[in-house]
This record gives C-alpha cells, structure tokens and sequence, in this order.
C-alpha cells in the first residue's frame, strides 16, 4: 500500500492553515540561493524549529485555503522539493504557487475533502494519474490534471519538459 | 454573448477565437520581464544549452530588487546579468539605476494596452493600468517564454469592480483596495481577471490605477485592468509611445462578469491592514496610536511622484518623531528626478527622512530591516511576517498621507487630523 510509482507519492504528513504566505515558506532573503537542498533548510523558518524538523520528516504538506499566496518566487516550491516533499495537498492554491509548483516538478492537488479528513502525521498518498487522494482506508478524488500538466510533471517539470522535447525533435 | 478583455487579450495572444473561461491555451505574451531573478533564468538557459532566443526584443530585464548589490555573490549575479545583455544583444536592459521593474518598463513605453506581459513578479498585474494584461511567473516560465516565445495559460473569469466617489479627503486609492482586500480576503480574486469601472476609476491618474491594479494582486488576481482610456493615451504619449501602434482592447458592454462588487467609498475613512496578512485590515480609528519604530514610503504599490508629494504636504515644516526612522525609496529614477527637480526630496530631507536609491528597498527586504520587536507603518502591498527582518517585528501598510503623518507623530495617525498648510 505504501510503494511510491511514478504517478503515486506520498507519505507522513504536516498539515497548515490558510493563507500560508511565500515569505513564510521561504523568507526573500533567501533567494539569492538556487539550490533546492540549500533552499530546503530555510524553508518555514519564521514558524520556529519545531515545524521546520517535523517538515524534514515529511513528505506530504497539508493545507487550507490560499496556499502560497504572495510572490511569483518559484523558490517557494523549489525549497519544499529539497527539504523531501513529495505532494501539496491543500484547500486552494494561488495563481503563481500552483504554476510553480507544477513548473518545478512538485504536485500540487486542490482537494478539500482530504484536507477535512487528514490529521497531522496521517500518512498521506497522492496518484495523480487516478485523481485520488488516499488517507488510510479512504480515497478522495480531484480533478485530475489535463494532459499538458501531466507531461510537465512526469518530466520533472517545465524545463526538463522542454530540454526533452528539444532533444527529441534533433533526433 | 460579449467577450471579456481577458478573453479577448488572449485570443490576440494565442491567434485562437472562440475562446471561453476555463480554457487553457499556449499564449504569446508581447514582453516577458525578469528582475534581480534574471541571474536564475540565465543559468537555467545555460542548463538547457543555450538555446536560440524566440524574439531577444521580447525580454526585459531591471535589477531592481537587490540594489546596488550588497555582496560579492550579489555582484556576479548582475554581471552575469550584464553579460548575457552583451552577448545576446539585449535592448530593454535596466541596470541598479533605474528603479522598479514595473514603473520603469511603463515609463520607457514598453507597456500597451492589448498587450500580454509576464514577469517574474506577482505584482506585474500592476500592467493593467495602462490596459495591458500584466500577470506574475516563475523564472522557469520567463526562461521558457525566452526559448519558446509562449507559456500555458488558463482563460479567466472577470470580477468586475465598480467604486463609487470621490473619496473624503485624505482618503486615497491605496485605501479603497485595502477595505477591498479586507473585504473579499486575500484568495477572493483568485484566478479572476479583474476589471476596475466606473466614473472614479475613469477620473484617476495613471499612476493612481497603478495603485489599484497592483494591489489587486493581493486578492489573488490572475489580472487586473482599467479600460484604457484618454488618460491611458496622454500617458503613453507622454511617454514615447507612437500612439498610432496602439490597439486597445476592452470587455464588451454586453460581457458576462462572473462576480461584481461595487463599492461606496464616499465616506470611507484611511485604512490599515494589520501584521501579518494583507486581508486583516481594519479602519485607522482601529489602531491609531500605535507606535512605530519605522516608516517606509516605497515599492511599486505607493513610491510614484504623487505619493510622494502627497508625503510631503504632510511632512512640509515638520519633523519627524524622535526615535522613528522615515525611509524613502522613489520607485524610479525618472521620479526622483522629477522629486528633486521640484524641491519635494528637499522637504523630505529637511523633514528627517531617509532618501535611498531608487529601487524595490525595504519591501524586498534589501535595507530597512528590523529588529525584534520593531514595528514599520509601510506603503508597499505586504505585511508578510519576517519580510522585513526579523521574524518578530511587525508590518502595517497604509497609504502615504497615514504614513507620513505617522512619521511626524511617531504613531499611526490620521492624515484628517493633521493640519497641513494650504
């Protein structure tokens, strides 16, 4: 039940509330980094080093409405891709954050129903492909992507999508 | 069935018709800007190998946010910048000079009505204001659109908002869209483009639609725009722009709005959203007394030449409060010339205030920081803990009459109770 594929991620969960701003995820000062793994150890650092080691020992983060409202910084989902996370499971996103998120690699599902039912340190599993989000014995759908977004994902994210691409069309 | 400007900016963009809310198409956006992220983008297009550039007459770039470069690191990143200028020829490059990457492209005639502009800014829907369909991206994304010349993008639905005038006096723009924001909460435009009408809009400067249209960001809009209008023309003649190459594009009478707001401002009173979310905003009887430790008047929400001779009509004979710090970051050089040249960087000086290079400053956190326990009445579009300095200090956003008249007092007052010569 708890084998990661290609299209299935998932793992220990920390859960958020709304509105979880860029600057929280990761502070502006930051962004002079590019490295996920250098990212990943600031990332959620103004909430204090309690959330920031449960967060190394996650793999799905949890949250409510509006998350990772703020700036365009696409370090905000590159930093969660280097501290171990796999999915964002959250009430509602931003514009920028889910675009982002879906750019660098990281999946991101609008899925409130899961949201409601999933306790801090539930283990938490996302298949993309079927649109279901499992929490122990329950499942709750989303709206799976449309096929640009999973190609995007499935390469890792948009530039591994294009480098890809390009290299195909030389061959 | 009426089409929206959203639908109608992005079948120009993508060479499609017929399109609806919900779709999503491969768009050509008409500039693709990047700031102190182009050393990023750079980088990842070196990752990719260095693929031919779709159009290099597309690609803006303004080292706006970390400026001048405090550190070596820094430094190379703008060389690089500078470099790849160089070598790829490109012509729209702004270096630590010029300012905010918004107000500059504006100013330089780089900004149309009808036009499709990304950048790697959340507030670039501060491009509506001149009736181009400005929104924020990745770096990812601008390096993409660099080699592509295209992005996804998803067709929006329109909010249309129409505020009812004139505003009391001391009562500003920058406080209409914070009770607006407060109103509808930080995710209440999520997704939408949306659209500013109705006579108070139409009798606002440019520079006053920038205020409402980057601030709409902070709603979560995709887009925000005002029809573009007489006004819009004096301005892009003003600035360069041969009026002949302009094609406006506005919603159709008859177009569906998913969501309407009106609101009356006529007897609003100055508003302040409060540490640390921009939608927890209370009128200023809320919290006036409050003490701060700094004041910063900047960023592309409130830097323009008006807000800061608005500033200076409050600050003219005063002084600033003992123990608080006025910081001023013009958000171009165009303004602060223009500031200088007509004496109110001078009243600013006189007043106390800290005058800095043009730039984002303290709102991207370069500069002005605070330390633990400090408070900062700012005119910029965020309060997001930690954003300037420590994680224990305090944000409050305000217009720039509350801000300056807070400067002289040394706590959140309102501008109505100031009395300021004629």
């Amino acid at each position: 039940m708890s084998a990661v594929t290609k299209d299935r991620l998932g793992g220990k969960s920390i859960v958020f509330g709304d509105d979880i701003n860029t600057d929280v995820i990761i502070p502006g000062r930051y962004l002079v980094s590019i490295d996920p793994v250098e990212l990943g150890a600031h990332a959620f650092e103004p909430l204090g080093p309690e959330v920031q080691a449960k967060l190394k020992e996650s793999r799905v983060v949890v949250a409510g409405r509006n998350f990772g409202c703020g700036s365009a910084r696409e370090q905000a989902s590159t930093c969660l891709i280097g501290v171990g996370v796999t999915a964002v499971v959250a009430r509602s996103y931003s514009r920028v954050f889910f675009r982002n998120a879906i750019n660098t690699g990281l999946v991101a599902v609008e899925c409130p129903a899961a949201v409601d039912a999933i306790t801090e340190g539930d283990e938490v599993w996302v298949d993309y492909e079927a649109g279901t989000v499992t929490v122990g014995d329950r499942s709750f759908p989303f709206t799976p992507f449309p096929p640009v977004l999973r190609e995007i994902l499935e390469a890792g994210g948009l530039i591994e999508h294009l480098m890809k691409k390009f290299a195909k069309e030389k061959s | 069935m009426g089409r929206t400007f959203a639908v109608k900016a992005l079948e120009r963009a993508s060479g499609e018709t017929g399109l609806v809310p919900g779709q999503i198409v491969d768009a050509y956006p008409d500039l693709y800007m990047s700031h102190t992220a182009t050393w990023r983008c750079i980088k990842t297009w070196e990752r990719m190998g260095e693929p031919e550039l779709f159009d290099k007459d597309r690609i803006a770039m303004v080292m706006d946010h970390i400026s001048p470069a405090q550190t070596a690191k820094i430094a190379g990143d703008h060389r690089l910048s500078r470099g790849f200028r160089d070598k790829m020829g490109i012509k729209n490059f702004f270096d630590v000079n010029a300012g905010i990457a918004h107000v500059v492209l504006m100013e330089n005639g780089l900004v149309k009505p009808g036009n499709l502009i990304i950048g790697t800014d959340s507030h670039s829907t501060i491009y509506g204001a001149l009736g181009a369909l400005g929104t924020g991206v990745g770096f990812s994304e601008i390096t993409a659109a660099w080699v592509t010349g295209k992005l996804w993008m998803r067709v929006p639905e329109s909010m249309k908002i129409v505020v009812k005038g004139p505003l009391p006096a001391g009562v500003y723009p920058k406080d209409v869209m914070l009770k607006l924001i407060g109103d509808i909460s930080a995710d209440g435009a999520t997704y939408f483009s949306v659209e500013f009408h109705g006579d108070w809009v139409e009798s606002l400067s440019t520079s006053e639609r920038m205020t409402l249209c980057n601030l709409a960001m902070e709603a979560g809009a995709k887009n925000a725009v005002v029809p573009p209008d007489a006004e819009t023309m004096r301005y892009l003649a003003e600035h360069g722009v041969d009026l002949d190459t302009v094609q406006p594009l506005a919603s159709d009478p008859d177009a569906v709005f998913e969501r309407a707001i009106e609101l009356d401002a006529t007897e609003l009173e100055p508003q302040i959203a409060i540490p640390h979310n921009v939608d927890d905003v209370v009128g200023i009887s809320g919290v006036a007394g409050t003490k701060v430790d700094q004041v910063f008047i900047g960023s592309c929400a409130n830097a323009k030449y008006d807000d800061l001779a608005i500033a200076a009509k409050y600050l003219k004979g005063n002084r600033i409060a003992p123990g608080v710090r006025l910081v001023v970051t013009p958000a171009s050089a165009d303004i602060m010339a223009k500031a200088a040249a007509d004496g109110i960087v001078t009243t600013l000086i006189e007043s106390g205030a800290l005058i800095t290079n043009p730039g984002c400053g303290a709102c991207a956190g370069s500069g002005g920081a605070m330390a633990d326990g400090e408070v900062t009445l700012s005119t910029a579009n965020r309060n997001f803990r930690g954003r300037m300095g420590s994680y224990e200090s305090s944000i409050y956003l305000s217009s720039p009459a509350v801000a300056a008249a807070s400067a002289v007092t040394g706590v959140i007052t309102d501008p109505r109770h100031v009395v300021v010569p004629a």
